[in-house]
């Protein structure tokens, strides 16, 4: 175990999965010698050479479209977009590539292989292009899967899972913790599940959800909400695609009340996703509607971004109106 | 930091490239003798009948397929007409080992690797049979058994994919490359751009070949951009690049084997523009007559590729009229045979709708066919093709 922030977390993920497969590349926009804008590929370019650890020139639709090519002929690419916001461009590439290699061949080829890693979210003055939280337009697409950690142990264990899986997976990192969420992170290599939710904290009065730089918001309004006397169940959903709907239903069966927030706008955010798939697998448990607490159907502004952001103040309200409903 | 090291002026000076007028490289001239400078093809006797055999195959097969299309047997169809050379003069200067990531006109690239009539006709019909299980639109062709990667719809996409592709080939060291074809059309995408500037940077051992035929769906090249084609691009990413006579067989299969040379001995990605003449309707839902003339399209058939092959042939007396009576009959008669059988071949079964989206089926997703396959199991008359098998489990 090691102490480490986000970051080297990530790091020590990469490391650890291009020592123990050469197979494994990693690229992007300043990935190479300088270890990217964040210094999540730190190191990796001098330790296993400038074939493995690269830059690309600044072309996202490039990137994407070079990892399947990649990952289709056997490689497995992590790729690099600088941030979720500039992810746009290789829209394409990722919804009617990357997502459909497998179903339209009838599986002679796929790109299972490919794992594409960008910075998300907001809360550092990154306006509206580094801010975003892309997921849900993503989730809307079947072939892809979606991650998203929590803290550094989480980080590493997800995305080795994610390198390890057959599928072409997104995993976006809260970029606000990768430097202010420290933890312990095991040195070997250790992989968490993808697909399943986590339970953070039981809880009987109220099941609150999210995934990401969220849970922190989460448990400081659940912190709020049991000095009140109100016992939380947390669910961290890691996951968003395909998502682990039974975790969640079954703790709702217990609670009987959700609230749900996300940094993405609430219009077409994935809450509205969950919230309808609770809502008509736990009817007769439900005892208030489902709250969404989530950023505003805005673009992501500068100056008002704390009053924009679904913060713990936003979702203890949520909280106890559900509660008091 | 700059790469290259420039000359100093001191008075604005514009220049719009027109100085770089690329040749087109010709062997075959229209009545199949080789143009008097020209150097003998290395190209042997079993080898040309192959290539030739496999063209009027492809011919012959997109002439029987659009009338199946025609007559509503067949949904959709696109052809290869006049573009036979290009493709499969190309195709055949490779090795089989070398991956062919195609955009959806380069049939006889498929047909020259070994694809057989049975291999297109279940695809066509998305049988049972058919490789990517019935799910994608006629004509999205693919084999893995022959380095030929699935066709899928969205132009260019396939592009970067290939320097991709060929990055990993080259890591892995065994000397094989990548060649990918796409449209004179599909060469303004971004994808495009993407693809040479990497593939060019990295070194990768790519060959990226454009079918300038003239024409995307009812956009004339001169429409589609102001330059001398597509070929000068590649000086931008310094990048080799050749035309050739997309008709002349020999002149596509000798700048192909001299572009995979570069590729594989040199990692130097390639650009081969082949000139060519799109015969047919863009896809069996076009009708050109809204925008080109049929006296244009009668010019360009005096040109046509397979005529100027025979000539060839002929005039080496490795082919005869009667071999060509032979060829026809026999290749009329396999279509029609195999299109029967491959029609009244099943659909594939059910589950495909589910499976192949994820290696496994997720939760979810399983749900969703339960729920189907009970909801088909209610109104099997509304789903011919599925009652069947929907009967089995819960």
């Amino acid at each position: 175990m090691t102490q480490m922030n986000m970051l080297q977390a990530i790091n020590s993920a990469l490391d650890t999965a291009m020592a123990a497969d050469d197979r494994v590349l990693c690229f992007g926009e300043d990935v190479g010698v300088f270890g990217g804008v964040f210094r999540a590929t730190s190191n990796l370019q001098q330790k296993y050479g400038k074939a493995r650890c690269f830059n690309t020139p600044l072309v996202e639709q490039g990137i994407i479209g070079f990892a399947n090519g990649l990952a289709a002929q056997g490689s497995v690419p992590v790729a690099e977009i600088q941030f979720a916001d500039y992810i746009f461009p290789a829209f394409d590439q990722i919804v009617n590539e990357s997502a459909k290699f497998r179903y339209r061949s009838g599986n002679l080829f796929n790109v299972g292989g490919l794992t594409i890693r960008a910075p998300y979210g907001g809360g550092i003055a990154g306006g509206l292009y580094h801010s975003q939280s892309p997921e849900a337009y993503f989730a809307h697409t079947p072939g892809l899967k979606i991650v998203v950690p929590r803290n550094p142990h989480q980080a590493k264990g997800l995305l080795l899972g994610a390198i390890d899986d057959p599928n072409p997976t997104l995993f976006f990192e809260p970029k606000r913790l990768y430097r202010a969420s420290v933890g312990e992170v095991p040195d070997e290599d250790y992989r968490l599940p993808l697909g399943e939710a986590e339970i953070t904290k039981e809880g009987t009065d109220i099941t609150v959800l999210g995934w990401g730089a969220q849970m922190e918001v989460i448990d400081q309004a659940v912190e709020m909400a049991e000095k009140d006397g109100i016992s939380c169940e947390v669910i961290d959903l890691r996951t968003i695609l395909p998502w682990d709907f039974e975790t969640v239903a079954n703790s709702v069966f217990k609670t009987g009340r959700l609230v749900i927030t996300h940094e993405a706008p609430l219009t077409g955010g994935f809450a509205g996703e969950i919230a309808a798939t609770i809502q008509e697998r736990c009817f007769l448990y439900l005892e208030s509607p489902i709250a969404r607490v989530t950023g505003m159907d805005t673009p992501f502004p500068l100056v008002l971004e704390k009053e924009h952001l679904p913060n713990h103040l936003k979702v203890y309200e949520a909280i106890r109106s559900s509660v008091e409903f | 930091m700059t790469t290259t090291k420039s000359k100093v002026v001191h008075a604005p000076k514009f220049t719009d490239g027109a100085e770089f007028r690329i040749p087109t490289f010709k062997l075959l001239k229209e009545d199949g003798s080789l143009y008097k400078s020209a150097k003998a093809p290395d190209l042997d006797k079993e080898k040309a009948l192959r290539i030739y055999r496999t063209m009027v195959t492809t011919r012959i097969l997109d002439e029987r397929m659009l009338a199946a299309q025609r007559q509503g047997r067949l949904s959709f169809y696109m052809q290869c007409t006049g573009e036979e050379a290009a493709v499969i003069g190309s195709a055949a200067a490779l090795d089989d080992n070398d991956m062919i990531m195609a955009q959806y006109r380069e049939q006889g690239a498929l047909a020259y690797r070994g694809f057989t009539i049975d291999e297109f006709m279940n695809q066509l019909f998305g049988n049972e049979l058919d490789y990517g299980k019935g799910r994608q639109m006629p004509v999205h062709y693919g084999s893995s058994k022959l380095n030929y990667m699935t066709i899928s719809s969205p132009l260019a996409t396939q592009i970067p994919q290939a320097t991709g592709y060929a990055y990993g080939q080259k890591l892995a060291g065994d000397g094989h490359c990548t060649i990918t074809y796409f449209g004179e059309g599909a060469a303004s995408e971004g994808d495009f751009h993407a693809a040479l500037n990497m593939a060019a940077v990295q070194r990768v051992p790519v060959i990226f070949l454009c079918r300038n035929n003239g024409y995307a769906i009812s956009t004339p090249a001169t429409e589609q951009f102001a330059a001398d084609g597509v070929a000068p691009r590649a000086y931008g990413y310094k990048m080799d690049v050749i035309r050739v006579d997309g008709n002349d067989i020999l002149a596509v299969h000798e700048a192909t084997r001299a572009a995979r040379q570069l590729a594989v001995e040199h990692n130097r990605p390639v650009l081969i523009e082949a000139m060519t003449y799109r015969l047919a309707a863009h896809s069996s839902s076009d009708d050109p007559s809204g925008y080109r003339s049929k006296d244009e399209e009668a010019a360009w058939r005096q040109k046509d590729p397979i005529l100027r092959m025979r000539l060839w042939l002929e005039s080496k007396k490795w082919w005869s009229e009667d071999d060509e009576k032979k060829l026809q009959e026999s290749m009329r008669r396999e279509v029609l045979e195999t299109m029967k059988r491959a029609q009244k071949r099943p659909p594939p079964p059910l589950e495909t709708l589910v499976t192949d989206v994820y290696d496994e089926v997720p939760p979810a997703l399983a749900e969703q066919f339960q729920k189907l396959k009970a909801h088909i199991r209610k109104y099997p008359e509304a789903y011919p093709k599925s009652a069947e098998h929907a009967k089995g489990g819960a």
